[in-house]
């Protein structure tokens, strides 16, 4: 027998950690759908050089504002002294992520807005006065195609940056085994495009403007590589496979835990048969990949009516994955 | 520099929290919450099982995980013998170091800011011993710089077998259980 007793109750560390609830999953998917929403801005906007109507994102930088600063609200509610979150811009650390996130989200504040004023929806629900002023600067912006170049560029990078960084933030953390991984990174950001792709494939669908159907931009690459001559255009290929690319990095990344040390071989064992299976391949591999994937490949053979509900299990699964990852990861330890 | 550690013998210590209560008077720990705790484990099958009582807290590690993850800086390690602490006005309570600590060693204070085991930094910085040390009515408790090849802890570290909390973590503790 090995057991052990404490006198120890801590609040939020006794019998299991859970310091962090529900706000930190909502930050984590809100980041990752916008470093995904910039990544596709930004791509759109290097690709559509001196070709605005080319540039079919126009709300996605918009809707990137939002969901940002909703974000850092969760972000927000979540500390416990919040009247000092100040110090935050007071210092880099660069050996810590949370700090690196801090100036990141800085950063992509002025990518973001640059983008949405570049490109400016043709119509808002309100505020149609300032819409004309932002015209006039967005016509003086495209009249200077390296500043629109360099919009694109920090887009893409910024959302590539922002996207890694929601994963490495829980990877970082060498006491939680199920997270120890810098597999994360990679994961988050394309959970994030994933998601963001779907949530630019609903806003086509509401809008019936423009917009790459969710359906190419998830299935194109698969297509393309099952059969060249089907294959979708190439750009739409290289955002396609974003599902298929999260599904495989999860694969890696269990492979990882599971051929590592006793204490990753229990953090595993929380998604392969304990407490958060169901939750697990129910809502994020099934839910939220796998079936997504059949939908669409279904609706591009023709064999189904197009539809929302792919787009809308993804930005589920995308949810559960953050929801999920960030509790299982609190009840794995090192002892 | 000095390299304070406490060095505590699971021979003599028989779990009666003293050393708990002393911290919490010490430095006014609220209520619900403790800097240390004691742990009672028991190894092996009947009728040769071996029982080990300790009292833990903050292993004050040489590497120490949650100084790395902060991202204002209030977690540091103290300029006087290593010891880690939290700076609380520069405190955000984002949770990080919790998350990053093997030991589950710090809590958030009803305040908001984290809290821990500073060793008792405030005494030692004036001659005394940690108040959990000065306490202990076994005398299993002791304190000192275990650079100091003629200090206390370190003359026990070379005489007597002795362990860390998860040495795999490979955080490096400063806090040796004599066995």
């Amino acid at each position: 027998m090995d057991e052990i007793t404490s006198t120890r109750h801590n609040p939020g560390l006794d019998p299991a950690m859970h310091i962090w609830g529900w706000e930190i999953p909502v930050y984590l998917f809100l980041g990752g759908l916008v470093a995904g929403l910039m990544v596709l801005a930004g791509y759109h906007i290097l690709k559509a050089r001196g070709q605005q109507e080319r540039a079919a994102y126009p709300y996605a930088p918009m809707l990137g504002i939002i969901l940002l600063s909703l974000g850092m609200n969760a972000l927000f509610l979540d500390l416990a002294n919040k009247i000092n979150v100040w110090r935050l811009y007071l210092t880099f650390e660069p050996t810590s992520p949370m700090s690196w996130g801090s100036w990141i989200l800085m950063l992509v504040y002025p990518a973001l807005i640059a983008a949405a004023v570049l490109h400016p929806p043709e119509r808002v629900p309100f505020g149609n006065r300032l819409l004309a002023l932002v015209r006039t600067w967005s016509a003086w912006m495209q009249a200077r195609p390296r500043l629109v170049q360099g919009i694109g560029i920090a887009n893409l990078a910024g959302g590539i940056a922002l996207g890694i960084y929601t994963g490495i933030l829980l990877g970082a953390f060498g006491a939680r085994p199920l997270w120890n991984s810098a597999i994360l990174g990679p994961l988050f950001l394309f959970s994030g495009l994933s998601t963001a792709a779907a949530l630019m494939h609903l806003l086509s669908m509401i809008s019936q403007k423009g917009g790459a159907s969710f359906a190419d931009a998830t299935l194109a690459g698969v297509f393309r590589l099952l059969n060249p001559d089907r294959g979708g255009h190439v750009m739409v290929r290289a955002d396609a496979s974003f599902l298929t690319i999260e599904l495989g990095i999860i694969i890696l990344w269990l492979i990882g835990l599971l051929t590592a040390t006793a204490v990753h071989h229990q953090a595993a064992a929380l998604l392969l048969g304990g407490p958060y299976t169901a939750a697990f391949w129910g809502g994020v591999i099934i839910a939220g990949i796998l079936v997504p994937l059949v939908l669409q490949y279904l609706e591009l053979a023709g064999r189904i009516r197009h539809t929302a509900i792919p787009a809308i299990l993804v930005l589920i699964g995308g949810f559960v994955l953050r929801l999920v990852l960030v509790s299982a990861g609190q009840a794995s330890h090192w002892s | 520099m000095a390299r304070l550690a406490m060095v505590i013998d699971t021979k003599l210590c028989v779990g009666c929290a003293d050393c708990v209560v002393a911290c919490k008077t010490e430095n006014d720990v609220p209520e619900g919450f403790c800097r240390d705790w004691i742990v009672e484990q028991v190894q092996g099958t009947y009728p040769t099982p071996r029982l080990e009582i300790r009292s833990e807290r903050c292993n004050h590690c040489e590497s120490p995980p949650c100084v790395g993850c902060c991202p204002t800086g209030a977690s540091h390690v103290h300029d006087y013998g290593g010891v880690v602490l939290v700076d609380h006005d520069k405190c955000i309570g984002c949770k990080a170091c919790l998350a990053a600590c093997p030991y589950d060693a710090r809590y958030v204070h009803p305040k908001g800011h984290v809290d821990k085991c500073t060793f008792c930094i405030h005494r030692v910085e004036k001659g005394q011993l940690p108040a959990c040390v000065s306490v202990c009515p076994t005398r299993c408790m002791h304190f000192g710089d275990v650079d100091d090849p003629e200090s206390e802890v370190a003359k026990l570290l070379r005489s007597r077998p002795h362990h860390d909390l998860l040495p795999s973590a490979g955080t490096g503790p400063r806090v040796f259980y004599l066995t």
